[in-house]
């Protein structure tokens, strides 16, 4: 039986009512813009850190599933005539579900192989999907892209759907997070982590545990993608399948903390917003992008482990040696679960 | 007594160098055989073509009399063969619970409950107890010694509950009273019926601990007998001492 500590289901409930509060606390039409691409970078690192993070399997490939979840909704909207309004945010789940069931047999491949030569696999699928995208002109209309309708929703909270279909893909990411971490699956994912030989020779599925882990993460991306190809109302293959949102997705979890349930999420609160204030404040001189590279490597090269394993480490330095945790003791609980 | 584990003609080149050459061998069930020869002569990768870390150029390995084209590590730990490494291998960023937790087999549909149940957890507790780690079973692997890492990993390996387990350098590293540690275990669980294969360098240990002892040189078999037979073997003797 799962156990959630009263500490651990404060914090998820009290963070969760911020982020629905925020759309009514600050519902400028662009502060809940930023907050739209922010949540989704929280479900994309969240999702990325699934494989990357608990399996160390370091995927550079998750674009090309958000990607697959941004064309599936435009081409049920193109093809299958899903209509218009809540209808594309009801039908989310089914784009998982296909998404997952697509990244099967590619998960099949890529995980017969690790470390540096499954990241260049996966980044190559990514561009596999791109050239897809661009060539399979009667279903994805080719690089002239595909159109979403124009939700009938009222014009002064019109991000507001958006934001909140966003918010509940994240939570189900954090929930499939914490149920895998604190699952047999989390633990037999970490001991392929540190060890994926071993792990088979100790009985552990390995196969069965990453495959679990790729096409999950890979489903939840995927509805991110499916939320973002609605709310960009257009899309096309290099905008939805881009390199840089694999990188976006992979930098925030590092930054927050690699393995971490809460580690992703935290990244991606400093980072898209501090993007997206660099980018405003800079113009178009793209020193943002400085400013924006310099951000990470200070916090990188305070905190190496990421925010949420440094602080831990940190605190548990400090505590009073009687009682709890002596000197040497793991600061961050050893499944790398915030408790 | 009947073979538990087989090893027909195994060879494996690295290069031009013929690792193992021609091995064959038998492990009767019941009994603790000890694998020895001098340094590069083959035996942990003899040890590593039996349970599939390598695979064979050629020969055949056969288990509770099936032959294994291709062994498979998971494979033989379900099916009752585990080993462990000369450097001790453990989850470093797991406990010591966790790390024998994991090796408790599951059904696909367990795969999703809770990592440690109360059950396992006792279990595991249990194992630790009897190589006096329970002290440190919630603490990380990585903070380990050496010494206590190879207890963890001997102690790991049981968890599959397995009819034979290869030893590769059991006390190589380790201080003398974990070596006694070592042999007490080894002695108790092969009373209660477990077979021993064991790579060992330590020879008085081998001699006071194995029998039969099989002597490896240049990747092949060169000698099997009792210990005291083995021990005044010209041929062993010119294997190790070059004489």
């Amino acid at each position: 039986m799962r156990t959630l500590g009263a500490g651990g289901l404060a914090r998820g409930l009290g963070f969760t009512a911020c982020l629905l509060a925020f759309p009514f606390l600050f519902p400028e039409h662009w502060v809940v813009n930023i907050g739209i691409f922010t949540v989704m970078y929280m479900v994309l690192a969240t999702s990325w850190n699934i494989l990357g993070g608990f399996a160390g399997y370091l995927s550079l490939g998750h674009a090309a599933f958000f990607g697959l979840g941004a064309y599936a909704e435009a081409i049920a909207f193109e093809h299958i005539g899903i209509g218009s309004g809540y209808r594309p945010f009801a039908v989310l789940p089914l784009i998982g579900i296909g998404v997952a069931v697509l990244a099967v047999p590619i998960a099949w491949v890529a995980l017969r192989v690790r470390a540096a030569t499954f990241a260049i696999v996966t980044i190559s699928l990514l561009f596999i999907v791109q050239q897809l995208a661009f060539n399979l002109h009667s279903l994805t209309n080719g690089a002239q892209g595909l159109s979403m309708p124009i939700p009938p929703f009222s014009v002064s909270t019109y991000e507001l759907p958006f934001y909140l279909a966003m918010v509940g893909v994240w939570a189900a990411a954090v929930l499939a997070s914490w149920y895998v971490a604190t699952g047999k699956i989390g633990l037999m994912l970490f001991a392929i982590r540190d060890d994926e030989e071993r792990a088979r020779g100790v009985g552990v599925r390995v196969t069965f545990a990453k495959m679990v882990a790729f096409v999950l993460s890979a489903g939840l991306a995927g509805m991110a993608g499916g939320i973002f190809a609605y709310y960009e109302g257009f899309i096309y293959p290099q905008f939805a399948i881009d390199p840089l949102v694999t990188i976006g997705a992979v930098l925030m979890a590092f930054l927050g903390g690699r393995g971490t349930i809460w580690g992703p999420t935290l990244g991606a609160l400093i980072l898209v917003p501090t993007q997206q204030y660099l980018a405003f404040s800079q113009g178009a001189s793209q020193l943002y992008l400085i400013a924006y590279a310099a951000v990470f490597l200070t916090i990188m090269l305070i905190m190496p482990r990421g925010i949420i394993p440094s602080v831990a480490d940190f605190v548990v330095a400090r505590r009073p040696k009687n009682g709890a945790p002596r000197s040497g003791e793991p600061a961050t609980p050893v499944t790398g679960v915030p408790s | 007594m009947t073979a538990l584990l087989e090893a027909s003609d195994l060879r494996r080149h690295f290069g031009g160098v013929a690792a193992v050459d021609g091995c064959s061998l038998a492990v009767e069930e019941g009994t603790i055989t000890a694998l020895i020869g001098p340094n590069g002569s083959g035996k942990t990768t003899v040890f590593n073509l039996i349970t599939g870390y390598l695979s064979a150029d050629s020969g055949t390995v056969r288990f509770l009399g099936k032959t294994l084209r291709r062994p498979d590590p998971t494979a033989l730990f379900r099916g009752g063969l585990s080993r462990t490494f000369q450097q001790a291998r453990v989850f470093a960023a797991l406990t010591l619970v966790e790390n024998l937790v994991v090796a408790i087999q599951q059904p696909r549909r367990g795969l999703f409950r809770a990592a440690t149940s109360q059950a396992d957890r006792a279990r595991a507790v249990e194992v630790l107890d009897e190589f006096g780690l329970a002290h440190l079973a919630d603490r990380r692997a990585g903070e380990l010694s050496f010494g206590q890492r190879k207890l963890l990993e001997f102690a790991t390996v049981l968890m599959g509950r397995p009819r034979i387990v290869l030893l590769d350098e059991p006390t190589s590293g380790v201080n003398p009273v974990m070596v006694e540690t070592m042999e007490r275990h080894i002695r108790e669980l092969h009373a209660q019926g477990m077979t021993f294969f064991v790579v060992e360098h330590d020879m008085h240990m081998v001699m006071r601990l194995c029998n039969p002892v099989i002597v490896l040189d240049h990747g092949a078999k060169i000698m099997e007998g009792a210990p005291g037979i083995v021990q005044r073997d010209p041929a062993v003797l010119d294997a190790y001492l070059g004489a």
